[in-house]
């Protein structure tokens, strides 16, 4: 087909002109698709029906794949269709990790039909839900779910008041109140994709008018950003300061603003993810990609699934976790092996994983974990990843190498996912790496830290670190299964819920979480997991009390996710608590109400400020019975997760230093 | 009726442009399924039956199955899926029977269209 813009333009283009309505004319022609299958006659077939409505087809048969072009090609595509059911990742971890990293419109597809897998579509924040097998007329539509996210990008962004990013829209300004909204996310995301150094203004077409540039959250940038946040303080921080104090020109207080948003978002996902390996995003995981979102199951599962846990790295989680503390055992393990970790032998793995991870960065894992993500993670998927390659104790790494990606999809864990936690960020997914340390919790049944292993279905391993509080706790034990639902991706494998179940009492969390993984089941603890946040990262106890907050802040839809993966991590963490238990109480507490870990739990978390650039205080001191207060960093849960993902994006570079300690040095995400 | 509306769909979408889109295909679909036909095959030899692993196996096998359009196969995928998720080994055993039968008969009468 033939456009005025050209063929580039088109797909792009019509993108961009969705939103003022000025679509091209030749929209929805030329819209660029991705469809990621594993049945090879379904993608033939589906290929042929989308190039049949003129659309720009790209099909994979691997998760994995879909996940690394996307990274690779931010603004590559338009839409994403996915199946369910894949073998290498679940369909809604990638969705919950292409929500926290991409946020791009993610339509499910299976041929199951069940209300609750169309539900689970629902809620690790996918578009739409085709039942196959698809025709065509379904196809023909789909180009509505890019108008309307554009819409609602935009239309997020006016409430901001500060106007849109790009230079088309009129400038609006806008509170510098934090929107959790999901429009900051888009904003962000948008600004972020937009922007290869440092604001510029993405071409997409002439025409849009509309079309909202995306600014891309470098490295530098968020750095730049990241330092701004820890200068003001997290109560301080907000986007006019911000900008001001970065004074980067051309950079807008909704970019700002939005970017803001995910960081805290991040730095919750990481704070309850403490632990969680952030499998998810990183990208060269062909393990799981968790989508962040389904923080439910327990990465454990999809990690197991993933089938990427190597032993060894679950022996060295463990070990790591057992032993703990201290040892930044670096759990080497890379992404796939942080998913691998939880899916692996969650019981124990975890706990070892989580500690790892939580040491992480220095570990090798870190190298590996962030490393992967960077590269191809956004940032947001770095929160996810992070979270639950926190887990592992990488999640420091992963903040670090956030920096890269910018996206930090940890944070929506949408994986993550995420959500779908990624996620595991859901999924891709994030969805929500947050990885469940549980750590720490060396007595904190609580730390649901689930180490969103990410496998959820994004294939990301995220071991969403879902430290409870004690609260958290119990009901992550509890509810293992729950948090399958809350629809983190992560959560995707059925073997997480067997790790919460594990998770014992508090007391026992240790042992428990050894075995279980503690992640912390649903969205419950992930609430409280943002709230911990910035503590909790290290300690699965944590319990990051994502509060609202973090919910709030649909990162991608799929973000809620995020807590689900910190949920999924929570297995992760499972593992981790016994690891915490031992290594250092850091802050993450939260874990156990009550237990002494939690103050190994708040070093952990301070760990797990990846950026370093705030250790919640909080978490340090914290004893487990604070285990909001782990949280408090400067950002509130939003910001952790916002960290997170920046972290992520930020290809955590600056996650460093932290990890001396068990904990992941993922202060910067708790901002 | 064999083959359902989807079929028709694939015909629809052959054109001068992709000529042999649906023996394309088609051809897709036997390799694809052999495969899982035989994966099948195997887990149902192994005691005791692993329900949760045929289950995946047949539900990629419907998927496959319902993306050209057939119809009795399809449907025999289901109620092996259905037996699968009531445990019951039998069930399996003789629908997974029935289900290579029509499998068959498919192929045969692919064959004679493609003539």
């Amino acid at each position: 087909m033939n456009c005025g813009r050209g063929g580039k333009g088109v797909g792009a283009g019509s993108m961009s002109a969705v939103a003022s309505g000025g679509v091209s004319d030749q929209f929805p022609a030329g819209l660029r698709v991705l469809v990621v299958d594993d049945d090879p006659t379904c993608l033939m077939i589906l290929e042929r029906m989308l190039k049949a409505c003129r659309y720009e087809v790209t099909k994979c048969n691997r998760a994995e794949t879909a996940l690394t072009l996307l990274r690779q090609n931010k603004n590559g595509f338009d839409v994403v269709i996915s199946d369910v059911h894949m073998p290498d990742m679940d369909g809604f971890k990638l969705l919950e990790h292409i929500g926290l990293e991409m946020d791009l419109p993610v339509i499910m597809m299976s041929a199951d039909d069940g209300k609750q897998v169309v539900m689970k579509g629902i809620t690790h924040g996918a578009c739409d839900y085709l039942i196959k097998p698809i025709r065509i007329e379904a196809l023909k539509n789909i180009w509505q779910h890019v108008v309307r996210k554009r819409k609602n990008e935009w239309k997020d962004l006016d409430p901001l008041g500060s106007g849109v990013e790009d230079g088309d829209r009129p400038q609006k300004v806008s509170d510098d109140a934090d929107y959790t909204s999901s429009a900051n996310e888009d904003n962000w995301k948008g600004a972020k994709k937009r922007k290869d150094g440092e604001e510029e203004v993405e071409e997409r077409d002439e025409t849009s008018t509309l079309k909202k540039p995306r600014v891309v959250w470098s490295v530098e940038l968020h750095q730049q950003f990241v330092a701004a946040v820890n200068q003001l303080g997290t109560d301080k921080a907000v986007p006019k300061k911000i900008l001001e104090l970065m004074n980067v020109p051309g950079l807008t207080r909704e970019n700002v603003a939005s970017h803001l948003q995910k960081y805290r978002l991040y730095l919750k996902r990481i704070c309850s993810a403490q632990q969680q390996p952030n499998g998810l995003n990183l990208a060269p995981q062909d393990a799981a990609y968790v989508p962040l979102p389904s923080l439910n199951g327990f990465d454990y599962q999809a990690v197991a699934a993933a089938g990427q846990l190597q032993p060894q790295s679950l022996a060295t989680l463990q070990m790591a976790g057992l032993g703990r503390p201290g040892s930044k055992s670096g759990i080497g393990i890379t992404n796939a092996d942080q998913k691998n970790l939880f899916s692996f032998e969650n019981p124990k793995s975890r706990y070892g994983d989580e500690l790892h991870q939580q040491q992480i960065a220095n570990a090798g894992n870190q190298p590996n974990l962030l490393h992967g993500i960077p590269t191809t993670m956004e940032p947001r998927q770095l929160a996810h990843f992070q979270q639950s390659s926190q887990s592992f104790g990488n999640l420091n790494m992963q903040i670090n190498t956030h920096g890269s990606n910018g996206t930090s999809l940890m944070m929506s864990m949408a994986q993550q996912p995420p959500r779908g936690a990624i996620l595991n960020e859901v999924a891709a997914g994030n969805v929500s790496r947050i990885a469940s340390q549980l750590n720490p919790m060396n007595g904190n049944a609580g730390i649901l830290v689930r180490n969103v292993v990410a496998e959820n279905s994004s294939g990301q391993v995220y071991n969403p670190v879902v430290t409870q509080g004690p609260s958290m706790v119990d009901f992550v034990a509890k509810h293992p299964a729950e948090f399958s639902s809350s629809g983190f991706p992560l959560a995707s494998t059925p073997g997480t819920s067997s790790i919460i179940s594990k998770v014992p009492a508090q007391d026992d969390i240790n042992s428990q979480l050894k075995g279980a993984g503690g992640y912390v089941p649903s969205y419950d603890i992930f609430s409280e997991l943002q709230q911990h946040k910035s503590q909790d990262w290290a300690l699965p106890g944590v319990g990051l009390n994502f509060d609202g907050s973090l919910n709030a802040h649909p990162v991608q839809g799929s973000f809620d996710v995020s807590p689900s993966v910190l949920v999924n991590q929570g297995i992760s963490s499972g593992q981790r608590s016994e690891a915490n238990s031992n290594a250092s109480p850091a802050g993450s507490a939260t874990l156990l109400p009550g237990q002494p870990n939690g103050q190994t739990i708040n070093q952990h978390l301070t760990g797990l400020h990846v950026e370093g650039a705030q250790v919640p205080k909080v978490e340090r001191d914290q004893n487990l019975n604070s285990q909001h207060t782990l949280y408090s960093e400067q950002f509130g849960q939003d910001d952790l997760m916002t960290a997170i993902l920046k972290q992520q994006q930020f290809g955590l570079g600056a996650v460093e230093p932290e990890f001396d300690f068990d904990g992941f040095p993922m202060d910067n995400v708790r901002v | 009726g064999y083959l359902d509306d989807q079929f028709v769909q694939l015909e629809e979408l052959q054109d001068h442009a992709n000529p042999n889109f649906v023996e394309e295909v088609v051809a897709l679909f036997y390799k694809d399924s052999s495969r899982l036909l035989l994966n099948i095959d195997q887990a149902l030899e192994k005691k005791p039956l692993e329900f949760t692993k045929l289950d995946g196996y047949m539900h990629q096998f419907k998927g496959s199955s319902s993306s050209i359009g057939a119809k009795k196969v399809k449907a025999e995928c289901t109620l092996f899926r259905d037996y699968c998720r009531a445990g019951n080994a039998e069930g399996c055993m003789r629908t997974f029977q029935q289900l290579k039968k029509e499998y068959a008969t498919l192929r045969k009468k692919l064959e004679a269209y493609f003539q």
